[in-house]
């Protein structure tokens, strides 16, 4: 062999090994690291799976925050409120500062796992503004929920306030 | 109807004329250049000047009917209202889906006259293919525009007030956001529309290559500054003291500044050596590719994100179309035209070529990652493998993996010979640096109060660049003294590096945080800072009412600060934002937040009592921007190297012995 096909020879081997590094390495962090996002109904029906259900694996639950569930016990930062997508209600306890645009009856996507029958949540998000719903809570959620206002902000006509 | 009302129309009328230049702009030259006939190519630069005005005017209508709040206009009466105070008019403009693409339209205009105006001297052909192809790009955008995303649709009857602009919005960091990200995005159309032009005439000239360059580097240059502003923008105004978040968003914007980095170094081994031209070619199309990606994510409303204000599938099958066009069918003409590049000079193991190779390999890797995390839930959700998310841990994990190798090799390009080099040279150069590095990183380690690993990571790998750069140039300024403005730009950039690197690693690793409850007169104390907090009183703003806070920071018993964290509720829509309070120091930041009141929800007087307060000390945060912002100015440096502006000697070949 040449010297040029030589190199080319330990480049392209080099190549397929790092690439053969890298893919395992991408695929071992993107395992450890995926969230999936379940609803209520799916946690408790069990359609989410065992390892959430027992509280092994960290999810992200998506829902509606139902109507008069916020509870916080005065001057602390423990908040109880539970997360509905229609079927099924679970109650979710929080320490810390609720996210701005965290309301009753509006969409909120929490991450965390299951104590018991409790979802305790690191971390709470909250939709956007008040015409938008996170697109997979969205479709995750049926027809049922469409009456709690699911548009996507183009189809809003701007109203007169 | 007088004339002042009939001006959205005039708006779309200047759009339209100004997709049929930009057609003109596309076929014309393009056809002229590969016929030689010289009368269709001189079209080129008329036209793009025409488009540019064409554009301007639209973008002015639509300034105009923001500044008079014209509520018939559905997009003006979408993203605006009576109260919106009138800085916030002209921003409000590309507030929005439709609006930030006609910036994007303009910007693209903007920068093809400037290419015409400034390529007089370069061969007829190149410009007008160069010109054609950006006008190609620019009948994509002024398409979509018009037939999915029509800024001037009447809305009838007209609304009495608007919707208001998006609160977040309303913040002076994001007037000049969007702007100097797009004049990076766009900027990155210039070395494509150059490599395409190249793959046309199947060999790349080494004359064009170093008039691109600069272009390259200003268009670099303006996305680092946009991306900085975004985590400046993000850092105050969302309240939660993180400065990235690997938000999808944030990534569509990150992945072409990361293959830009690779390009700007690829670049220039092929305007000196002559070598990498695929590659070079390669990465300027991959470049704009993820730029427009990046565009149509952030903009489509196909990720969740915070980012997501317009959810219309209905254009995506548009973007999807437009894109496979770009991107499909420059990548089908490399792959027909690029094998018959000519190859440049040979190049040891030992070299600057290798080096620049693994550069290029580690960015482009990174870059790869950043894409799979980001569109990997799209995938999953396309597959129906669920509903999933990917954590900031992946990316957090895989970047400084890929990063460790880049910073550890860095000080050795510049220090190390095109060519052939003998490895114990450089390495002898730097090796008592090294140890120097390796002594402060030691030492940090153990004066660290926390987080010593990634504190000592962080002094030991910005001293090994700041070393190792500052040994580059005192060999320069001791050897020939011949200091050019490129070699200036190259040091300012890697000293931004190290100064980005400091500042992100120490804020990790000593960053002290608390949230808590706290009542009006009470105190805290947090390392070493005293926080008195002294109630919160609800104060009017423009269009919004806030909740104003007022903490006292001290220090030592003595005053240093008083800290107003708001609360501010918009008048339409209700929406609440939270406005950090900080203490701003080059070594540090104090940072606080209000969280919500937590009197019974039915007190009138909550607002008054106690409240959630998140308080965050940030050591050396101002660095991540500070070294951004070098970056940026090494980028502009380097661009205004007059070597790249020289009319060069040689004809058609690239110069070998640079």
């Amino acid at each position: 062999m040449n010297p040029i096909r030589k190199r080319r020879l330990w480049m392209i081997l080099a190549l397929v090994v790092a690439a053969a590094i890298a893919a395992t390495l991408v695929a071992l962090a993107l395992q450890r690291n995926v969230a999936y996002l379940y609803t209520p109904a799916e946690v408790l029906g069990g359609t989410a799976g065992e390892s959430v259900a027992s509280g092994e694996a960290k999810f992200r639950l998506g829902g509606m925050v139902a109507e008069h569930s916020l509870k916080r016990a005065d001057g602390s930062l423990q908040v109880h409120f539970s997360v509905t997508d229609g079927d099924a209600q679970m109650p979710v306890a929080y320490t810390g500062i609720l996210p701005d645009l965290f309301r009753e009856n509006q969409a909120v996507i929490a991450t965390g796992r299951m104590q018991g029958d409790t979802f305790v949540a690191e971390q709470v998000l909250a939709k956007h503004d008040e015409t938008y719903v996170p697109k997979e809570v969205a479709d995750k959620m049926g027809l049922a929920h469409q009456k709690h206002g699911v548009q996507t902000p183009a189809d809003t006509p701007p109203e007169t306030r | 109807m007088a004339p002042m009302q009939m001006l959205p129309e005039l708006g779309q009328v200047a759009l339209a004329l100004a997709l049929l230049v930009a057609l003109l702009q596309a076929a014309l030259p393009l056809a002229g250049a590969q016929r030689g006939k010289a009368s269709w190519m001189a079209v080129a630069r008329p036209a793009a000047f025409a488009q540019a005005l064409l554009v301007l005017c639209a973008f002015v209508v639509l300034t105009v009917a923001f500044v008079m709040q014209d509520f018939s206009v559905r997009y003006v009466a979408e993203n605006s209202n009576s109260l919106l105070p009138v800085i916030y008019r002209y921003t409000a403009v590309w507030g929005s889906h439709e609006g930030s693409l006609l910036l994007w339209a303009l910007i693209l205009a903007a920068w093809t006259a400037v290419v015409a105006e400034f390529s007089r001297k370069l061969p007829d052909e190149v410009v007008a293919r160069v010109l054609g192809i950006m006008g190609l790009v620019s009948v994509g955008f002024l398409s979509f525009l018009i037939f999915t995303s029509n800024p001037f649709v009447r809305l009838l009857p007209a609304a009495i007030e608007g919707r208001d602009l998006n609160p977040l919005l309303q913040d002076p960091g994001m007037i000049i956001h969007p702007p100097m990200l797009y004049l990076g995005y766009v900027g990155f159309v210039v070395p494509f529309a150059f490599a395409v032009a190249a793959l046309i005439d199947g060999r790349m000239d080494a004359r064009w290559l170093r008039w691109t360059r600069p272009w390259t580097n200003i268009a670099w240059g303006f996305l680092t500054l946009g991306i900085a502003l975004g985590s400046w923008w993000a850092y105050y105004e969302l309240g939660w003291g993180g400065w990235w978040f690997w938000d999808p968003v944030e990534n569509a914007s990150f992945m072409p500044w990361l293959v830009g980095a690779a390009l700007l170094h690829s670049q220039a081994v092929t305007e000196k050596r002559g070598s990498f031209r695929g590659w070079t070619v390669l990465l300027a199309i991959a470049a704009f590719s993820l730029s427009l990606l990046g565009t149509f994510l952030v903009r489509s409303g196909v990720l969740t994100s915070v980012h997501a204000f317009a959810a219309d599938p209905a254009r995506g099958l548009f973007i999807l179309i437009f894109l496979s066009i770009v991107i499909g069918g420059s990548l089908l003409l490399y792959a027909l035209r690029a094998p018959r590049f000519e190859q440049g000079a040979p190049f040891a193991a030992s070299s600057r070529e290798t080096l620049l190779l693994a550069n290029n390999l580690l960015l482009v890797s990174a870059c790869g990652m950043v894409l799979l995390g980001t569109l990997y839930p799209l995938l999953a959700d396309a597959l129906d493998l669920g509903k999933i998310s990917v954590g900031p841990p992946y990316f957090g994990f895989l970047f400084v993996l890929l990063m460790t190798p880049l910073v550890l090799l860095l000080p050795f390009g510049p220090l190390t010979r095109w060519q052939r080099e003998q490895p114990s040279k450089p390495l002898a150069m730097l090796a008592p640096w090294a140890i120097l590095a390796l002594v402060l990183g030691v030492v940090a380690f153990f004066v660290a109060p926390q987080g010593p690993w990634k504190t000592a990571a962080g002094v030991a790998g910005s001293a090994w660049i700041l070393l190792g750069t500052g040994r580059f140039a005192w060999t320069r300024l001791r050897g020939s003294g011949r200091f050019t403005p490129e070699m200036i730009g190259m040091t300012l950039a890697h000293t931004g590096i190290a100064v980005f690197l400091a500042g992100a690693l120490l804020v990790e690793a000593q960053n002290v945080q608390s949230e808590l409850a706290m009542k009006p007169g009470q105190t805290v104390e947090l390392a070493g800072y005293a926080f008195r907090f002294e109630g919160v009183e609800e104060t009017q703003g423009p269009n919004y009412i806030s909740d104003l806070g007022r903490v006292q920071l001290l220090r030592d018993g003595k005053p240093l600060a008083l800290l107003h964290p708001e609360k501010r509720a918009y008048a339409s829509g209700g929406q609440v934002m939270t406005e950090a309070g900080i203490h701003a120091g080059l070594f540090g930041d104090v940072y606080v937040a209000l969280g919500e009141p937590l009197g019974a929800a039915d007190d009138p007087d909550r607002a008054a009592g106690d409240w959630a307060v998140r308080l965050h000390i940030k050591p050396f945060v101002r660095w991540i921007w500070l070294g951004a912002a070098l970056m940026a100015l090494g980028a502009f440096v380097t661009a205004v190297d007059r070597r790249f502006r020289a009319k060069p000697a040689a004809t058609d070949t690239t110069r070998r012995h640079a």
